[in-house]
């Protein structure tokens, strides 16, 4: 028996009424890694942000359908409360202009957590976990800004992991990367199905079938067909999926 | 506890926010307030088009006109000697000179608006008036002219600042084209950067205007105060500001002089409410049109 | 194509000329300034009362009062501002409101100061009955120096990069706790930069205090904020217009403490603005 994490139906997307998102339906599992593929403004984005409600900050934003975590209705979470269980890491490497430690601590002392000792493990266990602690464990003063840019992308996933999610969404999280810091990231995912569940949006084919359990591709604000990354992959059943996959457009 | 202490911030944020509206309103009440007291006995007609401004004499008699004719004569002359001086100088600043010759230009003008008006005013005296009363031989230099030369100086960062902002926000592309085809940097100037960057000047223009017109210690420092219907820019006059600051110390509170005094605030501020809606029209046209392309 | 290269010649000089005729007479005026000032200056002239009918002595109370009116303008301007301009760039939605908000910040910026004179008279001075006093003026001068600080701090707001707000706001954090966390730091320098600017235009206007606030002659200095007190600016109207025979040395000294004090500020606003620039890393 699949447990579904995030289950979506009928969501229909508008930003200042360009129709971004068309009567998508779409299940996440618990623990699996999702990819997402297609072209751009394919409305891989405006799914991710539906899901933790960054979309609400877009003046010009218009959703309609149902998005539930773990059976239950986003808008009835408090969207605090929400973005914490659900986190994002960004296409760029967005550290805050602060330390490294500070930029891992801003979560949770915006959820509360106020002792050093405290903040000090969580930040050791999510840099740990993002696969970054021993390359930054003697500089955890030092601005965030002097580490390289694949750190950088990974100190972003350490810093979602300090609040605390059960699901993290990655959008393009590689695409400002090197192919070396792009390996070190996908390790960092694998290494978290353990105890996440993740939505991975990407640009890159070859990365979805990497990393991804299923995959999904979307085309135009739809989503065209969504499968095991395996089958996906070799047997497509739609001839759009074919043509994207060995590269025909997109 | 610390849902408690942000919902206090976030409405204070909110309060003062709306704050701005609140001082609009309060700034036109209290003003109306005392103002339109003088209606009472006085008639708005003969108030505005009233040909003496003999506030303390027996009966009274408050017609502003000289003083809406000293205003406009001074701002007039101002208008003409700062707007020609102005768009040349933004010019040169955004155009023309080197960069680094430019950055101390910028700063030159950014000394001359930080410099108070009374300090100008205190320097027209001792300098501008017996220059003027040489030149044209004067029984005082503390005329109209002296005024508008020294209202032009004082507008001229605002005017030089906002149009060398429109001149810069005209698209790289523009000039690019004009000097593709051929053109001197000359005529590209007046040709495209000009055109392009019209609206710009024009909010320059309103809002250099406003400047002048509510401008108050320096004219009455330097205009010789004779509230008399004005013939010659050579002549002494008396502006709608300096009469509020020259007089007011002296009306009494609750008295027809006093609020004749409040009534001329209304007209300041209903003059300067227009100009400045003008000048923000002409701006917001500004970004628009060089947005597009 | 000579006659066109020879055209550009002549117009550029004629836009040197009208630039020096724009310039040259800042720098002249500085030089007045500065040559018949500096004379003046000594600790006695800075730090004695007004003797002879403030033809001797020194500037004193004036000085102390307009250090009084700065502060008493900060106090209320700085948070109001600084609130203000929160409001507009991080809650406020495009609507109607927000519009009638802007106008209001450009109307205020436009009003004639000697309009805020009066405005203060009756408000402040007579309705609320503070009377002539420190605190009218501080107000009337806060109100009048708003647009500039909300002005200010909203670009120094707006520079902050959207990303910031966004991950503060996707690791679950409210819209106070992002402005507070990463928009108000790093927002920091060009919100100083902005509020020194606008408390240095307020130290220096005159029409806004003639009536609420300006003392022409007081022996001491002002004790609580219901008390007049004299100022700077007031200070060089009375010498060079109401008293007659002060001497050029008096009156200079005074516009020269007046204007450097000014132009310290400006300096210090500059200051800080270049070094932030350089340090940021953003």
């Amino acid at each position: 028996m699949v447990n579904n994490k995030i289950e979506i139906g009928g969501l229909n997307v508008f930003y200042d009424g360009v129709h971004a998102l068309k009567d998508l339906d779409l299940k996440v599992r618990e623990k699996e890694i999702l990819g997402v593929i297609g072209p751009a403004n394919s409305g891989k984005t405006s799914f991710l942000r539906c899901v933790n409600r960054l979309n609400d900050l877009h003046d010009n934003f218009k959703m309609a359908g149902k998005i539930m975590l773990d059976g239950k209705s986003i808008h009835e979470i408090d969207i605090h409360l929400l973005r914490k269980r659900i986190g994002i890491v960004f296409a760029l490497p967005l550290p805050l202009p602060l330390s490294v430690f500070d930029n891992i601590a801003y979560g949770p002392r915006t959820h509360g957590v106020k002792e050093r000792t405290k903040l000090l493990e969580i930040a050791e266990s999510s840099l740990r976990a993002a696969a970054l602690w021993d390359e930054v464990k003697d500089r955890l003063e030092t601005s965030a800004f002097k580490l390289s840019g694949g750190q950088q992308q990974r100190l972003c996933i350490a810093r979602t992991l300090a609040v605390g999610p059960d699901v993290i969404l990655y959008d393009e999280p590689c695409s400002a990367l090197d192919p070396i810091s792009t390996l070190k990231i996908e390790e960092a995912m694998r290494s978290l199905k353990e105890n996440y569940t993740q939505v991975l949006v990407t640009n890159n084919v070859k990365q979805a079938a990497r990393v991804a359990d299923r995959t999904a591709f979307f085309l135009m604000g739809e989503m065209i067909e969504i499968d095991e990354t395996s089958r996906l992959f070799t047997a497509p059943a739609d001839k759009r999926t074919e043509d994207y996959i060995t590269g025909r457009f997109g | 506890m610390k849902r408690t202490t942000e919902w206090i911030i976030e409405k204070l944020i909110f309060i003062s926010g709306i704050g701005s509206i609140v001082f609009v309103a309060l700034i036109f009440f209290f003003l109306l307030k005392e103002g339109l007291s003088l209606f009472a006995s006085v008639n708005v007609f003969s108030f505005l088009f009233g040909v003496n401004w003999y506030p303390i004499s027996e009966p009274p008699q408050f017609g502003i006109l000289p003083l809406i004719l000293g205003s406009l004569l001074v701002t007039l002359g101002a208008v003409v000697i700062a707007v020609p001086l102005g768009i040349a100088s933004a010019l040169y600043v955004a155009e023309v000179a080197p960069k680094w010759l430019s950055e101390i230009l910028k700063s030159g003008i950014e000394l001359l608006a930080a410099i108070p008006s009374i300090v100008l005013g205190f320097i027209g005296i001792a300098t501008l008036a017996p220059f003027l009363k040489n030149v044209f031989n004067l029984p005082s230099g503390l005329t109209a002219l002296a005024g508008s030369i020294m209202l032009a100086f004082m507008a001229m960062p605002t005017i030089v600042s906002i149009i060398e902002d429109s001149i810069n926000s005209v698209p790289r592309s523009y000039r690019e084209g004009s000097l593709a085809l051929g053109a001197t940097r000359w005529q590209t100037i007046y040709r495209v950067i000009l055109p392009a960057a019209s609206s710009g000047i024009l909010a320059a223009i309103m809002l250099g205007i406003g400047r002048v017109i509510g401008e108050t210690m320096a004219v009455l420092m330097i205009t010789g105060n004779a509230a008399i219907l004005p013939t010659s820019i050579l002549q002494p006059v008396r502006t709608l500001t300096a009469t509020i600051a020259a007089e007011m110390g002296e009306a009494v509170s609750g008295s027809e002089h006093y609020f004749a005094l409040f009534a001329i605030g209304i007209v300041l501020f209903v003059i300067s409410f227009i100009i400045n809606l003008v000048a923000d029209f002409f701006m917001n046209r500004n970004k628009k049109r060089n947005k597009k392309k | 194509m000579i006659d066109s290269k020879l055209k550009e010649k002549a117009a550029f000089a004629i836009l040197l000329a009208a630039t020096i005729i724009v310039i040259a007479p800042v720098a002249l005026i500085l030089a007045i300034i500065l040559i018949n000032g500096l004379p003046a200056l000594s600790f006695e002239f800075l730090f004695s009362i007004p003797r002879d009918g403030m033809r001797g002595g020194g500037i004193f109370p004036a000085l102390v009062g307009t250090f009084y009116l700065i502060v008493g303008t900060a106090l209320f301007a700085i948070p109001f501002g600084i609130l203000a301009a929160i409001y507009l760039n991080e809650y406020a939605q495009r609507n109607r409101l927000t519009r009638a908000i802007e106008l209001a910040i450009i109307n205020l910026s436009g009003v004639p100061s000697i309009v805020y004179g009066l405005f203060g008279l009756s408000l402040f001075v007579e309705f609320l009955g503070f009377g002539a006093s420190i605190l009218a003026g501080s107000l009337t001068l806060a109100i009048m120096t708003l647009p500039v600080i909300i002005t200010a701090t909203r670009e120094a707001l707006s520079a902050v990069p959207r990303s910031f707000r966004e991950v503060s706001f996707s690791l679950g954090a409210s819209r106070w706790q992002t402005v507070r966390g990463v928009v108000l730091p790093n927002a920091i320098p060009g919100i100083l930069t902005g509020t020194i600017l606008g408390l240095s235009r307020a130290a220096g206007e005159t029409a806004p205090i003639l009536f609420t606030v300006a003392a022409f002659y007081l022996p001491k200095l002002p004790t609580s904020v219901y008390d007049q007190a004299m100022a700077l600016p007031y200070h060089i109207y009375v010498l060079s217009t109401q008293v007659p025979n002060v001497s050029v040395k008096v009156q200079y000294g005074t516009v020269l403490v007046l204007v450097g004090m000014i132009f310290i500020l400006n300096i210090v606003a500059s200051y800080i603005r270049s070094y932030f620039r350089k340090k940021k890393t953003w």
